[in-house]
């Protein structure tokens, strides 16, 4: 019994410590009630805050929207901070950097040749279907990209020179685009998933062509090997289908908000993923892009009209050549010269 | 000018729903939007308390600091506005917002959020003052006409005060010094990195 009491008077100390620390001394002169355990007892803001770490302070409600139980929900801070400051380095690093990165590398290197010139045979690198996958999941990427960027940089760059109204509509578009494209998008990564995954397990020749770093490093052209694709090319692959499979899961959980029970914490979680792997996609796209383009003679023949010249495949692909050469199905598409 | 706050007495509320009832009435506010509503913490047990809680108008607001387009601007009074018209109805406020005060329409099955609306202390929007645009966006414009907003106003227990933020810290301080005890003024901390008794 004494035992019990001193415990009761221990709490009720505490209690009155704890509201006159939450009222301060100053403003409230000693509180007579809540020495007798006043109705407020276990209850309070400060309390409730220092006991959170990081969760939200619920309650129940009676109206049928049960996501508006969370009374407050300091951890909306944390995730502001990561919109308009972390994000912003993040995006601007990755972006920024690679594009400075191939800017000094094709100052070095310029467009990397053919070295035995053009043989004038074609081989066929990639079909009818292979081309129209890859091109319905690039257009949409770039649309998808800059509309995404357009959330997170368009303010602070767009903004100021479009005028409110402006940037508000072209803003309004590119979030329907964004959402409304997610679909094809999607379909074109499944396709490229199950299309390519046959061609994009590692295989010994993976290690070499990253050990010589994909002969991109020496002028002196020496070339690593490689079947349909090669390394680099398959850890893009793969980038493209985790990581896209990443942004789809995000993209499509923020679409349909508070899907399930998900809560506020989850739909900020999955904002924070959408960002972070769409920036780093994006870095990794426009070295895609520069590979494929500028940065390499006759590598975009295999997606535009889908036939290599014969010595570009025998240089960056040799393997594959070999492949298709003694199945007759390279000799069968090559066209003589003239 | 006042720097205009609310303050809800938790050691009052009784959960009567009187502010939901009148800030949805007074702004025709549509179905499944709340611009206010009560949370009933601890509920049933030791400690209960309900809190009437809708957007604090914050200082630093997050919402304006997310929001991808730059609708929100805070008045002279202090009241965080925004505008609809600029909306693109993205969400993020809600994801920022400490009160989950902001509220979207839903307009489709799927993605399309309609406008964000959220509590506007009464003040409308950027509108002009008591025009019919206004109204039909933002509802009254009741601090125009020199009055306080209606949730406050119908409070039944007077626990919602709404007003010049001095103002409503000395009536609850008087409040809790004169009872001896209070659960604090809910969300001030988070909203205007203060207390009342600071």
């Amino acid at each position: 019994m004494a035992k019990i009491s001193s415990q009761l008077l221990r709490h009720i100390r505490l209690i009155a410590v704890a509201s006159v620390l939450a009222f301060g001394a100053a403003a409230v002169t000693p509180a007579p009630v809540s020495a007798q355990g006043g109705p407020t007892a276990a209850t309070s803001e400060q309390q409730l805050l220092n006991n959170l770490k990081g969760g939200v302070i619920a309650g129940r409600v009676s109206i049928p929207d049960k996501k508006s139980a969370n009374l407050i929900h300091p951890a909306g801070r944390d995730w502001r901070t990561f919109h308009t400051v972390t994000l912003k380095w993040i995006g601007g690093i990755a972006i920024l950097g690679v594009v400075a990165l191939l800017i000094i590398f094709y100052m070095w290197r310029g467009t990397m040749k053919i070295e035995g010139g053009r043989s004038g045979r074609k081989i066929q690198r990639f079909n009818g279907f292979e081309r129209f996958t890859h091109w319905l999941t690039a257009s949409t990427f770039i649309v998808l990209g800059v509309t995404g960027l357009n959330i997170t940089f368009g303010r602070a760059l767009i903004l100021p020179w479009l005028g409110p109204q402006a940037f508000s509509a072209w803003s309004e578009w590119a979030k329907i685009a964004h959402n409304y494209l997610s679909f094809a998008f999607t379909l074109g990564v499944v396709l490229m998933f199950l299309m390519w995954i046959g061609q994009n397990f590692p295989t010994a020749a993976d290690i070499k062509w990253l050990k010589m770093g994909g002969g991109m490093f020496s002028k002196g052209g020496a070339h690593a090997p490689a079947w349909k694709f090669n390394a680099g090319q398959k850890l893009l692959y793969w980038f493209v289908v985790i990581g896209g499979g990443a942004m789809i899961v995000t993209g499509f959980l923020l679409m349909f908000p508070f899907y399930n029970g998900i809560t506020v914490g989850g739909m900020e979680l999955a904002q924070i993923f959408h960002g972070v792997i769409g920036v780093v996609f994006i870095a990794l796209i426009i070295a895609h892009i520069y590979i494929g383009t500028l940065g390499m003679e006759g590598a975009f023949e295999s997606m535009s009209d889908g036939n290599v010249d014969l010595n570009w495949a025998k240089e960056h692909h040799p393997l594959w050549v070999e492949e298709e050469m003694s199945r007759g199905t390279g000799s069968a598409s090559t066209q003589p010269a003239e | 000018m006042a720097r205009m706050k609310f303050l809800c007495d938790a050691d009052r509320c009784i959960e009567c729903n009187a502010c939901v009832t009148a800030c949805k009435n007074e702004h025709e506010v549509p179905w499944g939007i709340n611009r206010r509503r009560v949370v009933t913490l601890n509920d049933g047990k030791p400690g209960e308390r309900s809190i009437s809680m809708a957007c604090m108008h914050c200082t630093d607001a997050p919402c304006a600091a997310v929001c991808p387009t730059n609708v929100f601007y805070t008045t002279a009074d202090g009241v965080v506005l925004h505008s609809k018209d600029l909306c693109i109805g993205c969400g993020y406020c809600f994801y920022a917002c400490p009160f989950g005060a902001p509220q979207y329409p839903k307009v489709s099955n799927f993605g399309s959020r309609g406008k964000m609306d959220k509590c506007t202390f009464c003040a409308g929007g950027p509108e002009a003052d008591g025009s019919k645009e206004e109204y039909e966006k933002y509802g009254a414009n009741r601090l125009a006409e020199g009055k306080l907003p209606l949730c406050a106003e119908f409070c039944s227990t007077k626990s919602l005060l709404a007003g010049d933020g001095d103002v409503i810290a000395k009536i609850y301080k008087e409040r809790v010094s004169k009872r001896g005890y209070g659960s604090g003024a809910w969300g001030w901390q988070t909203a205007y990195h203060e207390s009342i008794a600071s």
